[in-house]
């Protein structure tokens, strides 16, 4: 179960350097993440690289203000600088914050599937951990061992359960609010391939988020 | 089974939408000087009396609280341009295309610049106007989700705050359909004989809708 975490991570973080350099600022891309994030019924990939710059820019911007304070510099400038550094911040906190809803949501479902487990950064899969042994002990104590033999599990109704049918699983057929910055023309909405949908640049659409994951997953399209 | 209701529908609150659309640029003149600002979000500034600069709303918000400087109104936010728009929004059955963040761009600037918006008053009631009409406008746009069989849904130049409020009651109705429509969907199973299945049931269920 250990996992590919850290090299997952680094393979991605080229192409985010990358993108960052031709492209966008990295609050722009902080800001899109967190934007995703929200939007997504599943967790998504943890922007590593992304979120080792943000805090980096932010200590950067911490030790800025603190020595602007010292030596006294113009108020209005400072006063400027801590609400970037509080924006930045609270974006930073909000994106951590949602994907630990997401953890505490669907653990045990992130648990047995080795792909989501695999997006959560070392410090969400060690409180994942954790809140899995907290929750185990909390239903075995206080319903699952009064139940009878077959009825003990955490994961399943009873051990006449095929699959196990008591763990939350997000909706992936749900539909999101999405937009594309580019043109991404004809797209398959199902696997049998009969519908189809025109993306077109910056155009919003409604559709199930199912169909679209592999272009939210790249990056391709943002949702909002 | 699997998967709870989401409790959190509208994925993004008003407050968050509004965090959003302080990130748009807009020009100010300031009556200050004052160095560039090397902020995270950007590079801004230099700031020099009279000169106008390029800002992000809440920086020129947050100048403008203090007395520092003058806000110019986008474009969109003249009386004429929206006199247009209203116009046209009215005509057409289309959206009009207006600033992805109009309604918060505008309510920031009414709360905080008023007097920097030439005829408010006129501007305030024009913007209002706009907003009752498209929102008529997406109202009667939605039934078209139950007129025939919706799949997706293009929402051309609806704006975030639009979208946000539509959001729970559109991706709920889509979805609901979209299950309707293939029973078998809800039984997790997507074997290929499955789907044959659903082409099949979909056919009558568009003939009962005919009649």
């Amino acid at each position: 179960m250990e996992s590919g975490a850290g090299e997952r991570s680094s393979q991605y973080s080229e192409m985010d350097d990358y993108e960052s350099l031709i492209s966008t600022t990295d609050a722009e891309l902080l800001k899109r993440a967190w934007q995703n994030e929200k939007a997504a019924p599943q967790i998504l990939r943890f922007e590593a690289a992304l979120v080792q710059r943000s805090r980096e820019q932010i200590q950067l911007m911490e030790e800025t203000v603190e020595e602007y304070t010292r030596n006294g510099s113009d108020p209005l400038t400072v006063s400027l600088y801590q609400m970037d550094l509080d924006r930045t911040l609270f974006l930073l906190r909000s994106y951590l914050r949602t994907r630990l809803q997401k953890i505490e949501k669907y653990m045990f479902h992130i648990q047995k599937t080795t792909e989501l487990w695999n997006r959560l950064s070392r410090p969400e899969q060690k409180f994942m951990g954790r809140c899995i042994e907290d929750m185990e002990q909390h239903l075995d104590q206080s319903v699952l061992s009064k139940l009878p033999s077959s009825y003990k599990s955490h994961l399943k109704q009873s051990s006449s359960s095929e699959e196990d049918d008591m763990v939350p699983e997000p909706q992936l057929d749900t539909y999101v609010i999405c937009r594309s910055n580019r043109f991404l023309g004809a797209f398959q909405l199902d696997d049998s391939g009969e519908e189809t949908v025109n993306i077109e640049a910056d155009d919003l659409y409604a559709l199930p988020y199912k169909s679209i994951k592999p272009l939210v997953e790249t990056g391709q399209i943002d949702l909002v | 089974m699997a998967g709870q209701s989401d409790a959190q529908a509208s994925t993004f609150s008003a407050a968050e939408l509004e965090f959003l659309a302080e990130d748009e640029l807009i020009e100010i003149v300031p009556n200050l000087r004052m160095d560039p600002l090397n902020l995270i979000c950007g590079d801004f500034g230099p700031f020099r009396p009279q000169i106008a600069t390029q800002v992000p709303i809440w920086l020129a918000v947050a100048l403008k609280k203090r007395g520092k400087c003058a806000i110019r109104p986008p474009d969109w936010m003249s009386v004429e341009k929206l006199t247009q728009v209203l116009e046209a929004e009215r005509d057409a059955e289309k959206f009009q295309p207006l600033p992805f963040h109009y309604v918060e761009i505008s309510r920031l600037l009414f709360d905080h610049a008023r007097d920097d918006i030439p005829d408010i008053y006129m501007v305030r009631s024009l913007i209002e106007d706009i907003k009752d009409v498209r929102f008529h406008k997406i109202g009667t746009g939605l039934e078209i989700i139950s007129k025939e069989r919706t799949y997706a849904l293009r929402l051309k130049n609806l704006s975030a705050m639009e979208a946000n409020i539509v959001r729970p009651f559109v991706t709920r109705a889509l979805e609901t359909f979209y299950k309707l429509s293939s029973p078998d969907m809800i039984q997790d199973s997507d074997s290929v004989q499955n789907r044959q299945h659903q082409t099949v049931n979909r056919g009558p269920r568009r003939q009962l809708k005919d009649r």
